[in-house]
């Protein structure tokens, strides 16, 4: 996983409330079976408008009112929007639609549980940030970074780009820090807890953690 | 509060930690129950391979496809129509050969929604640990597990080590006072809406929903499952019930329940319920004389009314929060509605009986009783889709199929189905169905296409009618069944 440190460019606003995971990527291109070229579906129903051919992407037109379409914001790596972004469906391919997009930092006044989770495994970083500091983003327009080190978003001016940038300070989880620094393979961290797994595994009784196997002797689709 | 006393949630999730990385840190959770389908879990087995990974467990690992299934019948057979779909499919019988993953295949008789055939085949037990690459597995939650959705990339840790890591979530109360006024034309879907639509989508975000109360106690396990299952839409990690006599008995005898089952019944009516003086992090308290079938009308399924309401005028529902109404203004443009219109007076073109929130033999004999001996209005297409192959063939045992075809239904196989149209099944633009599903958000079943969430008799009933009716006022009667 790609590490993450700082990012700075431009912000892209996004204005809603609420996005769901059907929204920023919708389940006709869920049948992919790798995890990269999602970029190009991402709020795909919100981006195009559909011309002759149908919803395959045969023939689609850029919504010039979406947000994604504006010039201003080509190149952003990062999101600003409203609460209880990526609701609903837990389909990381929404995190990897992002990322593939370009985005590395999403921020919101709040995120949707498995979302949050799933941007920690693909190097996006969410930050939560107080709601009035996310609206005063949303309309800013200049350059931001994010630095996950600090634990500081600086707003920098458009007007004055010399002068000391606006700092919003964010947290985040020690454990997941690490992780997003380094850039590490979690499953390959896990598995150094080898012993610990195989010693849960010898435990016994129902309500002691320990629910027996399925059965292997029943047949298959008996 | 007592030193010991415990939550349900916590006394499973404590009895599942292998370990935690300082007091708050997340912990290493073990997983008892993985299940598996073909849209979120090719990426997790290409991830395994490329590490040269196995699957530890797969003795508690089970597989099926739900998502891209065609429910036609006749057309469940390989190679799909859908050359993306059938890719799909292909893959996970491919890797459960590979692997060596017990596969429910789309000619199993045991096929269906990932979340109906669990509990069905008794794989799903109170106090489990159980996950899953999808947001409803929360629906095992009615038996007393404790059961959340993972994205791909959990789904590939857990393959590799059956376990995952989470930060423990903070243990909320529901609590659901009195019983449903009118028997049986008020359902678990109309509860679990009105506390959506109360508590909001994020009103459990970061919590592990316990429902609790007479309405609960009342409920069948079917119907528990229903409210579990849409947690989710209020935001919850997940959401349980503590299991008691009906939870063991629908378990009992199930094609995998453990040869042991008694034993551990005993155990867990010991262990497996809140301690009295344990406290919750937040509570919610809800009357459920007060509910009324519910309706929604916006993209969210907090977006709901009472269906004697009206649409909703956006400032009104803002409430003085700019967002909130803005939402609500662009949800009523797409859904193509006018404030003040009675819920009873929108058209409907589609209706869909069906998905892991609705789906099971309870749900297909409630909605049969707004059907019986009816004709489905003109102009409406209406189709039922079985949770399970299994719940399909029980349903036409009790000849409920005939029930439904003879009013106009299509009677199709199990899958997931119009609740997400990744098969065939979708709405086409400007369509406007009502649901028996989970999610009206945009698109969701179809590009363009209106989703109206309900119970399965507020369906079937809008099926005969051609719009919503109140079923408190219909004059409902059970056939010989």
């Amino acid at each position: 996983m790609e590490p993450f440190r700082t990012v700075r460019s431009v912000a892209t606003p996004l204005d809603k409330i609420n996005v769901d995971t059907d929204q920023i990527v919708p389940k006709q291109f869920l049948k992919l079976v790798q995890r990269s070229g999602f970029g190009r579906y991402l709020f795909y129903d919100w981006r195009y408008e559909r011309g002759e051919g149908g919803s395959d992407g045969a023939s689609v037109v850029p919504r010039p009112d979406f947000v994604l379409n504006d010039p201003r914001y080509k190149g952003s790596a990062i999101l600003v929007t409203g609460e209880n972004f990526g609701c609903g469906s837990s389909r990381e391919h929404a995190v990897w639609a992002l990322a593939d997009y370009g985005f590395r930092a999403v921020i919101a006044p709040s995120f949707a549980d498995i979302f949050y989770n799933n941007c920690f495994k693909n190097g996006v970083l969410p930050v939560t940030l107080e709601r009035g500091e996310v609206r005063g983003m949303l309309k800013f327009g200049g350059d931001i970074e994010v630095d996950l080190e600090a634990g500081e978003v600086r707003m920098y001016s458009p007007g004055d780009p010399a002068a000391p940038p606006r700092v919003a300070r964010f947290e985040i989880e020690p454990h997941r820090r690490t992780v997003l620094l380094e850039g590490l393979d979690e499953i390959a961290q896990t598995l150094k807890y080898e012993k610990e797994i195989s010693e849960f595994e010898k435990r016994s009784g129902p309500t002691n953690g320990a629910i027996p196997p399925l059965s292997p002797d029943k047949p298959l689709g008996a | 509060m007592a030193q010991n006393a415990s939550t349900l949630f916590e006394k499973i999730w404590d009895s599942h930690e292998v370990l935690r990385k300082g007091a708050d840190g997340p912990s290493l959770l073990y997983v008892d129950r993985h299940m598996v389908h073909e849209v979120t879990s090719p990426q997790a087995f290409e991830g395994l391979r490329a590490n040269g990974r196995k699957v530890r467990r797969t003795d508690l690992t089970v597989a099926t496809m739900d998502h891209n299934v065609p429910t036609t019948p006749g057309e469940r057979r390989l190679p799909m129509a859908d050359q993306t779909s059938d890719l799909q499919v292909r893959t996970l019988e491919e890797n459960c050969r590979e692997f060596g993953v017990r596969l429910f295949g789309m000619d199993s008789p045991d096929q269906g929604i990932v979340h109906v055939i669990g509990p069905q085949l008794g794989i799903t037990l109170p106090g489990a640990t159980i996950v899953c690459g999808d947001s409803h597995t929360s629906t095992h939650g009615a038996f007393g597990a404790l059961a959340f959705g993972i994205g791909t990339s959990d789904v590939e840790h857990v393959l590799a080590s059956q376990t995952v890591w989470m930060q423990k979530p903070k243990p909320l109360e529901i609590m659901i006072r009195g019983s449903m006024s009118v028997q049986r034309a008020v359902t678990a879907k109309d509860v679990i809406l009105y506390v959506i639509r109360k508590i909001g989508t994020d009103g459990g975000a970061g919590h592990v929903a316990e429902y609790r109360g007479q309405a609960v106690s009342d409920m069948s396990t079917e119907q528990r499952m229903t409210i579990c299952n849409m947690s989710i839409e209020a935001g919850a990690r997940a959401g349980l019930v503590a299991p008691d006599e009906k939870t063991f008995e629908y378990l009992r005898g199930r094609t995998y329940t453990p040869e042991n089952y008694e034993e551990m019944v005993s155990a867990w009516k010991k262990t497996l319920r809140t301690d009295s003086k344990a406290s919750f992090a937040k509570r919610y308290e809800i009357d459920a004389g007060r509910i009324a079938p519910q309706v929604s009308w916006g993209t969210n399924p907090g977006m709901t009314c009472d269906v004697t309401e009206e649409v909703p005028d956006p400032a009104e529902y803002g409430g003085g929060d700019r967002s909130r109404e803005d939402s609500a203004r662009k949800a009523l443009q797409y859904m193509g509605l006018e404030p003040g219109t009675p819920m009873t007076e929108i058209p409907l073109d589609r209706v869909f009986i069906g998905s892991c929130t609705n789906a099971r033999l309870e749900d297909l004999v409630e909605a049969s009783r707004a059907v019986r001996g009816q004709k489905i209005a003109r102009g409406v297409r209406a189709m039922v889709v079985p949770g399970s192959q299994a719940v399909k063939r029980s349903a036409e045992e009790m000849g409920l199929d005939a029930v439904f075809k003879d009013a106009g239904f299509e009677w199709r196989e199990s899958g997931c189905s119009m609740c997400l149209g990744m098969n065939p099944d979708i709405l086409m633009p400007g369509e406007r169905c009502a649901s028996t599903s989970n999610r009206n958000f945009e698109g969701r079943q179809g590009t363009g296409g209106r989703t109206h969430l309900a119970s399965p008799v507020m369906a079937a009933a809008a099926a005969v009618n051609g719009h919503f009716v109140d079923v408190r006022e219909m004059d409902m009667q059970d056939g010989a069944v």
